[in-house]
């Protein structure tokens, strides 16, 4: 087969220059993206390589528009799968969404899934993901077998636990800056049934939330919770689900539902106050009747805002950020009254905020799951506040022992991250060793880790 | 279906090869590395093909054509009732008016090898009482414009060809399915700006194994660039000279 090889020199000079942003659409950079089958050669003159670009802030930008970067998405192919022990081997590019349709019917489903099937399996090692799973099932990374990665100098090496595991451990949460990851080996999950069995209760106030949303824990293994962050209070319901056994789930035709886009940037003022005041009534209300459990879709029960393609699209041109930070267990629930204070005193007001209780940390170097409770804030990013709250809740969970996901953040100081993060010297003496000369970059290791751009 | 495949390692010929595999479709792929091959069959099994098997096939080399349609009838338990073809190359006006040689391969690739691995597969169709032969084209094919002069020649030397055997041979039990894909989002054309009417490469898939299935002569991907085409075609040529695309 002969298709067009990616015309481009040693330098691909002749790739145009494009824009560039993540799933906040803010910061928007100049850059020039090779988007090739053969990641194995478009990673040759890369500086980083990127998925589908999920997340949120910096961390798949390049570092200037001069850098390449390699698109993995279109290197997406199935290499083995042994359907005796579920180990899968794919190319980094393999998307989640393509994964699920294939083997969940077959009774195989991710260990983890973050909240969108648009992610590659690169980008899932990349950001150490975790899920509504996470106090029972840990990260992603804790059920790799192996990756394949060119590193920084060029060479391209398979590693596992037994075979460079320092640079296996770094890169599992390195955020791509370890190597381009060109290879993903994972133990899939045996699933009895491709339906959820779920249930839903509310809680009237945070402590009671977080609460529950342990002692759901010990029972469930998919477990999350939304607080209502417009009422003092914290209210807010708690999601709970369990794979359905053939039997619960009974007869049904299992298909996979298909999604709606946004058709343009909706104007600044949807999301203003009143309207989601009274989107957070409604949420609250439809899901407080009672706490009986039902057989639910995966889709709806994993990936919610999947069935909206392009729903960033819905904070306008300006973009969004998120703000997920986890916080120590002692910090307790009042932590989330201090976020709350925060927020508003910045004029800044989310409208859900999702809470999750971490288990374990992992083996990542800059893993971000820690043992306490997770907090995920929106914002639509503002040129006057977005920096000072950053800074501010920043100030706080630096001073808790906590920390950020650097798969949402585009606003956080290098001060503060090395405050949060003294795993980092740790990190770099594996960069030191396999990229001395920093080839592999990003927009996100210029701002956080000292990188030269 | 017993497919012989070239083109099925990238772009819409990878999602194509994988609906067949879906549906259990057998498949033989030909291509010019062996590796590209194997690790291509690993991901049609896995997708769920009863068999997958390779075999060495250079669009540049002529010669290799015969053999290969004898080793994957060998393969298929002596014959094969499909034969696709998406395999093409694509380069930019500026520069294929730049570089001979890249000319030559172009020419060589998309037009001149093209249509004699077809008459090779074709006479091994037909010696088996027919089947489908499905080609991609290119609405380049159907419109002189600027940007794709050169590219756009072969592609319309081929679609012309191609129409030719189905008015001969569809008689005799050998239909030809003449794809021509409008702008779609492969690595091919990562590097072009992107037109409206752009598609993705699984919903071509899916409108050309439709067309496959019914053995419709001349099929558009996505359905809209006929009307599209419909509109360039009946451009008057003052408007053409004008215009950028």
């Amino acid at each position: 087969m002969i298709t067009a090889p990616p015309i481009l020199d040693a330098r691909g000079a002749s790739v145009p220059l494009g824009r560039i942003a993540g799933w906040g659409r803010s910061p928007v950079v100049e850059g020039r993206e090779i988007v090739s089958e053969d990641l194995v050669r478009s990673t040759r003159f890369a500086s980083l390589t990127r998925g589908l670009g999920r997340s949120y802030g910096d961390a798949s930008l390049p570092s200037s528009s001069e850098r390449l970067v390699a698109g993995s998405r279109l290197a997406d192919r199935i290499l083995a799968f042994d359907p005796s022990t579920g180990l899968l081997r794919a190319e980094a590019g393999l998307s989640l969404h393509a994964l699920n349709r294939l083997l969940l019917t077959r009774g195989w489903f991710t260990p983890v899934t973050p909240g969108t099937q648009f992610v590659t399996l690169g980008g899932m090692v990349a950001a150490d993901v975790h899920g509504k799973n996470h106090h029972s099932a840990g990260t992603f990374g804790r059920h790799l077998e192996a990756l394949r990665l060119r590193t920084g100098s060029g060479e391209i090496l398979d590693v596992g636990a037994d075979s460079e595991p320092e640079l296996f451990r770094a890169t599992q949460g390195g955020m791509g800056l370890t190597g381009h990851i060109l290879e993903v080996a994972v133990r899939m999950q045996r699933v009895p049934s491709p339906w959820i069995l779920a249930g839903v209760e509310t809680a009237p106030d945070i402590e009671t939330l977080v609460e529950r949303l342990r002692a759901a824990g010990r029972e469930w293994p998919y477990t999350v919770a939304w607080a209502d962050f417009l009422r003092d209070d914290g209210r807010g319901i708690l999601v709970k689900g369990r794979w359905a056994t053939p039997d619960e789930a009974g007869i049904r035709a299992f298909e996979w539902p298909g999604s709606v886009g946004v058709p343009f940037d909706m104007p600044n003022w949807v999301l203003g106050g009143p309207l989601m005041r009274v989107f957070n009534r409604a949420y609250y209300l439809a899901n407080g009747i009672d706490a009986r459990t039902a057989i639910v879709h995966p889709q709806p029960f994993f990936y919610p805002l999947d069935a909206v393609r392009d729903w960033n699209r819905v904070y306008g041109r300006r973009g969004m950020t998120q703000y997920q930070c986890v916080l120590p267990s002692a910090c307790g629930a009042e932590a989330f009254r201090t976020l709350i204070r925060i927020a508003r005193s910045h004029d800044s007001s989310p409208y859900l905020v999702v809470v999750k209780d971490f288990g374990v940390e992992g083996e990542g170097l800059l893993s971000f799951p820690r043992p306490g409770i997770t907090f995920t804030l929106d914002f639509p990013v503002s040129e006057r506040t977005t920096q000072r709250l950053v800074d501010a809740l920043n100030d706080f969970v630096a001073s808790t022992g906590g920390r950020i996901y650097l798969a949402k953040d585009a606003f956080t100081r290098a001060e503060h991250f090395r405050a949060m993060e003294p795993r980092l010297a740790e990190f770099a003496a594996v960069r030191d060793r396999w990229d001395p000369e920093r080839t592999i970059r990003s927009a996100q290791s210029v701002r956080l880790f000292g990188d030269a751009a | 279906m017993k497919v012989v495949f070239l083109g099925a390692t990238r772009g819409m010929g990878r999602s194509l090869a994988r609906l067949m595999a879906a549906r259990g479709d057998r498949l033989v792929l030909l291509g010019r590395d062996p590796e590209e091959l194997r690790r291509s069959a690993a991901d049609l099994e896995a997708a769920g093909a009863p068999h997958v098997s390779t075999v060495s096939c250079d669009l540049l080399n002529a010669d290799t054509f015969e053999p290969a349609l004898a080793d994957a009838a060998r393969q298929l338990d002596g014959a094969f009732d499909t034969v696709v073809v998406t395999a093409g190359i694509f380069a930019t006006q500026d520069a294929l008016e730049r570089d001979a040689a890249l000319r030559d391969r172009v020419l060589t690739t998309d037009f001149t090898n093209t249509i004699h691995f077809c008459e090779a597969a074709r006479t091994a169709l037909l010696a088996h009482g027919g089947g489908t032969l499905c080609v991609f084209s290119s609405v380049a094919g159907d419109a002189s414009r600027k940007p794709v002069i050169i590219y756009g020649a072969a592609k319309a030397g081929l679609s012309h060809y191609l129409n030719g055997l189905d008015h001969k041979f569809r008689a005799e039990g050998l239909a030809t399915v003449l794809v021509k894909p409008g702008f779609v989002r492969t690595s091919m054309t990562a590097e072009l700006p992107e037109p409206p009417f752009a598609g993705d490469p699984d919903d071509v898939a899916k409108t050309v194994l439709r067309a496959i299935d019914r053995k419709t002569p001349v099929v558009y991907a996505p359905p809209v660039w006929r009307f599209v085409m419909l509109v360039i075609r009946n451009l008057p040529r003052a408007v053409m000279r004008k215009i950028g695309f």
